[in-house]
């Protein structure tokens, strides 16, 4: 068909994976731009001018900001491969936990990483009571998607990824388990589908990574 | 369908709870709305969203759907009644979608920070990204209305809810402040030709909280708030 698609991202940036892992999932060919977000691209500027972030999905020449915007846009597009369920109260309740996972997880890791002292604490105080929810949620599934991959194992994947990294860069406990078996057994099994695994970045550039953000920010406090 | 099938659990001033009146509205759906008190929580609201314990809470057939802007997909996939909320196509779509997250995870955060500015600075700060969001919203309204009288065209689309559920607030913001925000003679003349519209439209007018009612409430839950957390 002819169709261009190109995926604006940087080399390990867990909401441009998103858009890489459901595309891959559904087969899609596309062309992969690396960002370099100390000196962004006039295109990305372009393509993105409210928020000037990656990732960025350009499709025919017209470009979709927002990783979880673009994954609505790949679902409607290729409807092949559904990363949503048919049922409307089902499709409702996964873009639940999608925005649970926006909303609510990832803030909570992130201030983790960000904070120190009681902030840091309750940070991660946050984070294990949103697992918490996150186990219950998986009760009966191996997936979030139940036997396949859905929008929300997607969303929620950079867990599989980065909870380990932190983890080891702030040497703290946020998947225990003995606390969290479901969630420990989803990440595994999320972890080791080999679209997912053939994506990962590094892991020893993320640890460096994490720990240079860590640093700056303290530094600035 | 029975009205009973169909209950929205809400409260008259909440934005996001319009949201959900409005689509409702526009698919002409008929729904009992469960008011909560101000202050509490009602067990039928703690059971059908215990992740979150807030309003709005969509039931349908004893089903709970929570989350304003999910709520109004769903209405929109659930009844073909009434006008379509997203548009069809894709890129249409994913643009209505940014703009209702950008209103979301932006603008209505610059507008809560008005309000909780502990000082004249920050305020001044505040005012300057509403006014900023504003400018980016006007723009949008240009390029996605193309002529038309709202977002959605002829007719209400999603970006449309998800801003314009904001109006009450924004206007009991500007009478606050002594702000003009929507301006029609020269920052925002489509966006403040568009607020007219949109609470003029039938799906929206008779659930649009007034400015004076909506002000009223809004120093009774500034003076609880600040009675919660003394400072």
């Amino acid at each position: 068909m002819g169709e261009e698609v190109k995926v604006f991202r940087t080399w390990s940036s867990p909401f441009a994976l998103r858009v890489v892992w459901a595309l891959d999932l559904k087969g899609i060919k596309y062309e992969t731009i690396y960002e370099d977000l100390s000196n962004k691209s006039p295109l990305l500027l372009q393509y993105n001018p409210i928020h000037k972030k990656v990732p960025v999905l350009l499709h025919n020449s017209k470009p979709i900001a927002e990783s979880l915007v673009i994954l609505e846009y790949i679902e409607d597009t290729w409807k092949h491969r559904p990363l949503l369920p048919q049922d409307p109260h089902q499709r409702a309740n996964a873009r639940f936990w999608i925005k649970f996972g926006e909303d609510k997880v990832f803030p909570a890791v992130r201030d983790s990483l960000l904070k120190q002292g009681k902030e840091q604490e309750e940070a991660h105080e946050a984070a294990l009571e949103s697992f918490k929810l996150l186990e219950e949620e998986l009760k009966g599934k191996k997936l979030f998607g139940g036997e396949e991959i859905g929008m929300v194992d997607i969303a929620l994947g950079w867990l599989a990824n980065l909870v380990s990294v932190l983890e080891e860069v702030l040497v703290l406990k946020f998947i225990d388990e003995h606390k969290f078996p479901l969630l420990s057994a989803w990440m595994r099994l999320f972890a080791d589908i080999p679209v997912i695994k053939q994506s990962w970045p590094p892991r020893d550039k993320l640890v460096t990574k994490y720990i240079a953000i860590r640093e700056a920010r303290l530094a600035t406090n | 369908m029975a009205e009973s099938d169909v209950k929205l659990i809400g409260a008259w001033p909440s934005p996001f709870v319009l949201r959900a009146r409005i689509a409702l509205n526009i698919k002409h759906v008929d729904y009992e709305f469960v008011e909560e008190k101000f202050g509490s929580k009602s067990e039928l609201l703690l059971k059908s969203n215990p992740v979150h314990k807030k309003i709005p809470v969509l039931l349908h057939a004893g089903k709970p759907i929570c989350e304003s802007l999910i709520i109004v997909e769903y209405v929109d996939e659930t009844w073909t009644s009434g006008s379509s909320i997203l548009p069809s196509d894709p890129y249409d779509r994913a643009i209505a979608r940014f703009w209702a997250a950008y209103v979301d995870e932006k603008f209505f955060p610059s507008m809560k920070g008005i309000a909780a500015a502990p000082n004249e600075e920050a305020k001044k700060a505040a005012l300057e990204q509403v006014e900023s969001g504003l400018a980016f919203l006007e723009e949008a309204f240009g390029k996605i209305s193309k002529g038309k009288p709202f977002f959605g065209g002829e007719q209400i689309g999603h970006i449309d809810i998800a801003f314009g559920s904001l109006l009450a607030w924004l206007r009991v913001t500007e009478k606050t402040t002594g702000l003009k925000l929507l301006d029609q003679a020269k920052t925002t003349p489509q966006l403040a030709k568009w607020a007219e519209t949109f609470c003029q439209h039938p799906a929206v007018s008779g659930v649009m909280p007034e400015t004076e009612k909506l002000a009223e409430f809004a120093k009774l839950l500034f003076a609880k708030m600040k009675g919660i957390n003394p400072q």
